[in-house]
């Protein structure tokens, strides 16, 4: 049957790259794609380029850097789900009848230090109201105060995710870290030690799309935005109601793709999901659905979450490896579960893989979920 | 005299203090906080302008210690959420200042100097014990 598929992935490793622009970075991860689909720039019909802080027509400045193809560019801003919002509506394209190949990518480079974002006023910032990892850690509070999980199953997610990322050689972190330099790292925010958190960086990551009986079938995406009264939602309000009762953006994602692929939780084999810090993993696995709230710690004590587990999850070591540049993070997900799904994931490689669960969730908030099947 | 508000339409600053102008809608019962045309958890239309108890008690809390961009205030600073005396409940982000200050520690609203967007003086909100 002919459907949306996958059918090449490519990268540029997310890092720190001085004297590489963001269109550099793009230009390498939509050439690697476009060879790995076995098929030329002329031959795309459209392109969606996922980025935040990439600029004005920053899809436009790739794709000129390769050919002037005359295809539609889409520029797609949806913090750090951006990625996935080009997905989307790249998939949505096909699915339209609109298109029959598209090819969807995401940039970025950012400074260094804690992220800066015009989502905020600048009288917000001036009166230190800003800062990410301060919002991060007071979720995670809340996540110990509610689960009973402690600082010491932060680490180990820390810890689970640097070890993945040993294998992936486009990390930016492939250094192992113990529970205890985890620990010991410098105090951001507590409970987040410096370790917890994600680097904001650099890097690209693209993807062909087709309408075709090949490939990595794209079973199910969706992105949603957050529901009213949860003052500590991704959508940074200055206040909040009891937040009880209130369903996180996540969800509501994964309920779609999940509707969409005709597949749940339980038919998961490998997941690529949003760690900005160790907390956000652990609420990522309850409010996808893979498991109950306060089931985290017994999952990260079987070792149930690492490559060779039940359900191995962030194999490419995860943002916390990796870091994030926000408009190439989702498809780095994307790119990583297509190879999973391949078998051509080498050292990192989830065994007997054919269902692959992807994602992010951000500023706005936005959250993107997307279902892959091998 | 101290500084003007930091931004105009969050907080009011008179010879009774700092004063957080929240809103409040009859049609939801609901409080919010800044004040907002509709209320934010329903879309009713019908908010009125409602001043916010100056007294809470501390629900969450952290340090920041780093300064995050665009902000040239003292670091390390405390920063968290207060829920706020009354009902309906509401939560409120804020600095936070004082030691002890654990989960339900009773806390008050007061004006902190901070240089403000234009580098200028200006006042936000703190509570402490």
């Amino acid at each position: 049957m002919s459907e949306v598929r996958i059918t090449g992935v490519g990268l540029h490793p997310f890092g720190r790259f001085d004297g590489l622009t963001g269109t550099d970075m793009g230009v390498t991860a939509v050439r690697a794609a476009l060879d790995d689909a076995g098929v030329g720039v002329h031959e795309m019909q459209a392109a969606f380029c996922g980025t935040a802080y990439g600029g004005v027509a920053a899809g436009h400045r790739v794709l000129s850097a390769l050919a002037g193809t005359g295809i539609p560019i889409y520029d797609v801003e949806a913090g750090c789900a951006s990625g996935g919002a080009a997905l989307q509506l790249g998939a949505a394209s096909i699915e339209s009848g609109q298109h029959d190949r598209v090819l969807v990518f995401g940039i970025e480079k950012m400074p260094k230090g804690i992220i800066r974002s015009s989502f905020f006023a600048p009288w917000q910032e001036a009166a230190g109201l800003s800062p990410a990892p301060a919002y991060f850690a007071l979720r995670a509070q809340r996540l110990l105060s509610d689960t009973g999980l402690t600082v010491d199953h932060l680490a180990q997610v820390v810890v689970k995710n640097r070890r993945h990322g040993v294998a992936n050689p486009d990390a930016m972190f492939r250094k192992a870290v113990t529970t205890e330099e985890v620990l010991a790292a410098r105090m951001i925010c507590e409970p987040l030690t410096l370790f917890m958190l994600c680097s904001p960086n650099e890097g690209g990551a693209a993807v062909v799309l087709e309408r075709s009986d090949k490939g990595v079938r794209l079973a199910g995406i969706s992105l949603r935005s957050h529901l009213p009264g949860n003052v500590l939602g991704e959508d940074s309000p200055l206040c909040g109601i009891e937040d009880s009762g209130v369903t996180p953006p996540t969800t509501l994602a994964a309920g779609d793709a999940y509707t969409q692929a005709g597949l749940g939780p339980t038919d998961v084999d490998v997941v690529e999901c949003q760690d900005t810090d160790a907390a956000r993993e652990l609420l990522a696995w309850a409010e996808l659905g893979l498991c109950a709230a306060g089931e985290q710690g017994a999952i990260l004590a079987g070792d149930e979450a690492v490559i060779g587990g039940r359900l191995p999850i962030n194999p490419s070591g995860g943002l916390l490896s990796k870091g994030e540049p926000l408009g190439a993070s989702a498809l780095g997900q994307v790119v990583e579960l297509v190879r999973q799904l391949r078998g051509a994931a080498g050292d990192r490689q989830v065994e007997r893989a054919r269902v692959g669960l992807a994602h992010v969730i951000g500023r706005g908030a936005n959250a993107c979920v997307t279902v892959l099947v091998g | 005299m101290p500084p003007e508000p930091i931004d105009q339409s969050v907080l009011r600053v008179d010879d009774d203090g700092v004063t957080l102008l929240g809103g409040w809608s009859p049609t939801s019962g609901l409080r919010h906080f800044p004040r907002s045309p509709v209320c934010p958890f329903t879309g009713a239309d019908d908010v009125e302008a409602l001043d916010l108890p100056r007294t809470g008690r501390v629900w969450l809390q952290t340090t920041v210690t780093i300064a995050p961009p665009g902000y040239a205030g003292r670091v390390p600073y405390g920063l968290g959420i207060v829920e706020l005396d009354g009902e309906p409940a509401l939560r409120v982000v804020a600095r936070l200042s004082g030691e002890g200050l654990g989960p339900g520690t009773p806390v008050v609203l007061d004006g902190e100097e901070l240089p403000g967007p234009n580098g200028q003086p200006a006042l936000t909100w703190v509570f402490h014990p």
